[in-house]
C-alpha cells in the first residue's frame, strides 16, 4: 500500500498528486486536497484572508517577542500617559500609560481563544442536534429542530447579553454565552445535509450490514457533514469576533486588566475626541482580523462548496 | 396548480397556515419565556437579598422570600412567571422602581425610530445599488456593492459609530453628538407617540424637529449602512437569479425598454423573497441598537438593557430580553407568511 507511489521522477510531485489512479487512500486524500488549494489559491483575496488569519495566530503565539512593553504593566503615568503614536509608541498609549500596540498584540491572544473555544463548543452541539435530527427523523427531529428554532429566534448578541449577565462577567463566560447562541444555525446545517444523505444507497449498504444507528451517525453522515459546516463556522467566526468584542465594549467581556479588543475600545471611548487613538487602534484590529476571516470563509466556501457560490 | 378555485384554495391556505403560525408562535414564546426563566434562575445573585440586603434578620428574608414566591416548587413557579409573562408583567425594575413593562414601553419607540429610519435608508439606497450591481455585473458598482458587503459584515458597529462621531460631530461639526435633542429643546414640545421627531413635527416645534434631525442622522445613517450592505448583497443575488430566467428574455423579445424589464418585470419577482430580507434586516437592526444606543446615549431599549445589566437588574434585563425576542420572533414568522402570500407558488 505504501510503496508503489515512492518512485517518482523529479517533477513528479504534481503528477502524483493528480493520479486518476490514487494507488492509497492517503494520496488521493492529498490530491484533493492539493486540488482544492489550486482553486483557492487562484482567488488573491482568499489568499490575503488566510495571511490575515495565519498572521493573527502568529502574534498570538509570538506575542512575548513582539510586544515590545508590557500589555499590562504601564509607565510613568506623569510623562507618558495618552501620547499620541510615535516611533517608540507605535499606536500610541493609553490613560494607564500602557503601549496600546503592546496590548492590542497580547490582544490576539484573547481574540484567538474565544473564537478557537465557541469553535470547539459549538460545532460539535450543532453537528449532533443536526445528524441525530436529520437522521433519526420523526418526533426526535420535531423536538430537536423546534429548540433550535427557539434559540434562532432570539438575537445572537441580547441572548448573549442575558447568559453573562446570569452568569456574571469575564470571558470564560462570555465564551460560553456565545457558543450557546451560535450552535443552531450549525444544526440546521448538518440537518439538511444529513436529510440528502440518509436515503442513498451506501447509508442503506452499511445498515444491511449491521451497523448501528450511532456508528452510521459518527461514522459515515458526520464525515460528510463536515466539509459544509467548517465553511459555515469559518464564516462565522467574524461574527463570534464581533460578538466577543460587543461584550468587551459593554463591559461583559474580558476584565480589566486583560488586554481584550472590545474593552480597549470602550476604554478610548471616554478619550475620543482629543485621545482618537486610544478608541481607534484596537477597534482596528477587530475590523482587519474579521475582514480576514470573512475573505478566508468565501474562499474556503467556493472551492468545498461550489453550489453555494453566486 | 392542481387545485381548482383559485380563491377559496388561496382562502383556505391562508386558514390553515394562520393556525399554523399561531401554534408555532406560541410554542416559540413558551421557550423564549423558559429560557428567560431558566436565566433567571441560575443568576448567582439572591434575589431577595437584593431587596432586603444582607443584614437582614432571617425572618425577614424568609418572609421576602415567601412573598417573591421562590419557596415554591420550580414548576409552579414556572407556571407563575408564564402567566406573569403573558399578561406583560415582568415586576419592578430596581433600578427605576417603575414597572419593567412601563419602562419598556417608554424606551421602545426610540428604538424603533432609529430601527425604522435604518431600514428605510437600507431600503432605498440598498435596492437600487443592488439592482444596478446586478445588471452591470463586474462593473464598478457591482464591485462597490461587494465592498460595503464584505465591510459590513466586517466591522464592528460600536467602533464605526465612535469614528463617525470623531469625524462627523467632533472634527467636522455637521451633526450634533449624543443624544436625542438639545436640552434646550426637550421642554418645547409634549411626548405623544414618544417619537421625537413626529412630535415635534406635529407640534410645528421646527426649531426642535431640526435639531432632532441633526441628532438622529448620524446614528440612523450608521444602522442604514448595515442594512444597505445586507439589503443590497441580497437584492444582487435575487436580481441575477430572475434577469436568468426565460421571461426576461420574452419581454425584451417583445420590444419592451431595457428599464421596464429590469425594473418591473425583474424586479418585481425579486421583491418577493426580498421582503424576508427586509424583515430580517429590521430584526437585526432591533439587536444592533444595543450598541449603537450605548455608543449614541441614546434612550432605548438597548441602553436600558445594557444599564440594567451593569446594575444587576435582572428583572429589566429578562423583560427587555423577551421583549425584543418576541418583536424578532413575531417579524420572523410575519415576513413567512407574507412570502406565502406574494407568491402563489409557494402554497402547495
Amino acid at each position: 500500500m505504501t510503496g508503489a507511489p515512492l518512485v517518482q521522477q523529479p517533477s513528479g510531485a504534481r503528477a502524483w498528486l493528480l493520479s486518476p489512479e490514487p494507488a492509497s487512500r492517503w494520496q488521493a486524500r492529498l490530491g484533493r486536497f492539493y486540488l482544492g488549494w489550486r482553486a483557492f489559491s487562484k482567488n488573491p483575496l482568499a489568499v490575503l484572508g488566510l495571511g490575515v488569519v495565519l498572521l493573527l495566530i502568529l502574534v498570538a503565539i509570538f506575542a512575548d517577542l513582539i510586544a515590545p512593553y508590557s500589555p499590562i504593566i504601564g509607565g510613568n503615568l506623569r510623562t507618558e500617559r495618552l501620547l499620541p503614536p510615535s516611533a517608540a509608541h507605535w499606536f500610541g498609549t493609553d490613560d494607564l500609560a500602557r503601549d496600546i500596540f503592546s496590548r492590542v498584540v497580547y490582544g490576539s491572544r484573547t481574540t484567538l481563544w474565544v473564537v478557537m473555544l465557541v469553535a470547539i463548543i459549538a460545532t460539535p452541539i450543532g453537528l449532533a442536534m443536526g445528524t441525530v435530527a436529520g437522521y433519526l427523523g420523526g418526533w426526535v427531529d420535531t423536538v430537536l429542530m423546534r429548540i433550535t428554532d427557539i434559540f434562532l429566534a432570539f438575537p445572537r448578541l441580547i441572548l448573549a447579553l442575558a447568559f453573562v449577565a446570569a452568569l456574571g462577567p469575564g470571558i470564560d463566560n462570555a465564551i460560553i454565552a456565545i457558543a450557546i447562541t451560535s450552535w443552531p444555525p450549525y444544526a440546521r446545517i448538518a440537518r439538511a445535509e444529513t436529510l440528502t444523505i440518509r436515503n442513498s444507497d451506501f447509508i442503506a449498504a452499511v445498515k444491511l450490514q449491521g451497523a448501528s444507528t450511532p456508528r452510521i451517525i459518527l461514522g459515515h453522515v458526520v464525515p460528510l457533514c463536515l466539509s459544509s459546516l467548517i465553511v459555515r463556522v469559518t464564516l462565522d467566526m467574524a461574527g463570534i469576533i464581533l460578538t466577543a468584542a460587543g461584550l468587551g465594549f459593554l463591559g461583559l467581556g474580558a476584565q480589566p486588566p486583560m488586554p481584550e479588543w472590545g474593552a480597549m475600545v470602550a476604554t478610548g471611548r471616554n478619550y475620543l475626541i482629543d485621545q482618537w487613538w486610544v478608541a481607534a487602534m484596537p477597534g482596528a484590529a477587530i475590523f482587519v482580523v474579521s475582514l480576514g476571516f470573512n475573505l478566508l470563509g468565501d474562499g474556503l466556501r467556493d472551492v468545498l462548496d461550489p453550489k453555494a457560490a453566486k | 396548480m392542481i387545485r381548482g378555485g383559485g380563491h377559496a384554495g388561496a382562502l383556505r391556505f391562508l386558514l390553515t397556515k394562520t393556525v399554523k403560525f399561531i401554534l408555532v408562535l406560541a410554542t416559540t414564546l413558551l421557550g423564549l419565556i423558559a429560557v428567560t426563566f431558566f436565566i433567571g434562575r441560575v443568576v448567582p445573585i439572591d434575589p431577595v437579598l437584593a431587596i432586603v440586603g444582607d443584614r437582614a434578620p432571617p425572618h425577614v428574608y424568609e418572609r421576602a422570600r415567601q412573598e417573591l414566591g421562590l419557596d415554591r416548587p420550580l414548576a409552579e413557579q414556572f407556571v407563575i412567571y408564564v402567566k406573569k409573562a403573558v399578561t406583560g408583567d415582568f415586576g419592578n425594575s430596581v433600578l427605576t422602581t417603575n414597572p419593567v413593562m412601563t419602562d419598556i414601553m417608554n424606551t421602545f419607540p426610540a428604538t424603533l425610530e432609529l430601527a425604522t429610519l435604518g431600514t428605510l435608508i437600507g431600503v432605498f439606497v440598498g435596492v437600487p445599488l443592488g439592482v444596478l450591481a446586478a445588471v452591470r455585473r463586474g462593473s464598478w458598482i457591482d464591485q462597490l456593492v461587494r465592498l460595503l458587503g464584505l465591510v459590513g459584515y466586517s466591522v464592528p458597529i460600536f467602533w464605526l459609530g465612535l469614528m463617525g462621531l470623531l469625524l462627523f460631530y467632533a472634527k467636522l461639526g455637521w451633526v450634533e453628538g449624543p443624544g436625542r435633542l438639545d436640552v434646550t429643546y426637550s421642554y418645547l414640545y409634549t411626548p405623544v407617540t414618544g417619537v421625537v421627531l413626529i412630535d415635534t413635527l406635529m407640534q410645528g416645534q421646527m426649531d426642535a424637529f431640526w435639531n432632532a434631525v441633526s441628532h438622529v442622522a448620524l446614528p440612523a445613517c450608521l444602522l442604514g449602512y448595515f442594512s444597505l450592505a445586507y439589503i443590497s448583497r441580497m437584492t444582487r443575488s435575487f436580481m441575477l437569479n430572475e434577469l436568468a430566467q426565460e421571461y426576461v428574455i420574452a419581454a425584451r423579445v417583445k420590444g419592451l425598454s431595457e428599464i421596464r424589464v429590469i425594473w418591473r418585470h425583474a424586479l418585481r419577482n425579486a421583491a418577493v423573497p426580498l421582503v424576508t430580507v427586509i424583515a430580517l434586516s429590521y430584526a437585526n437592526l432591533l439587536e444592533g441598537s444595543v450598541l449603537t444606543e450605548t455608543v449614541f446615549a441614546w434612550p432605548g431599549l438597548g441602553q436600558y438593557i445594557t444599564n440594567s445589566l451593569q446594575n444587576a437588574d435582572m428583572n429589566a434585563v429578562l423583560g427587555g430580553t423577551l421583549i425584543i425576542g418576541t418583536v424578532f420572533v413575531l417579524l420572523n414568522l410575519l415576513s413567512d407568511l407574507l412570502y406565502h402570500l406574494l407568491d402563489p407558488r409557494t402554497r402547495r
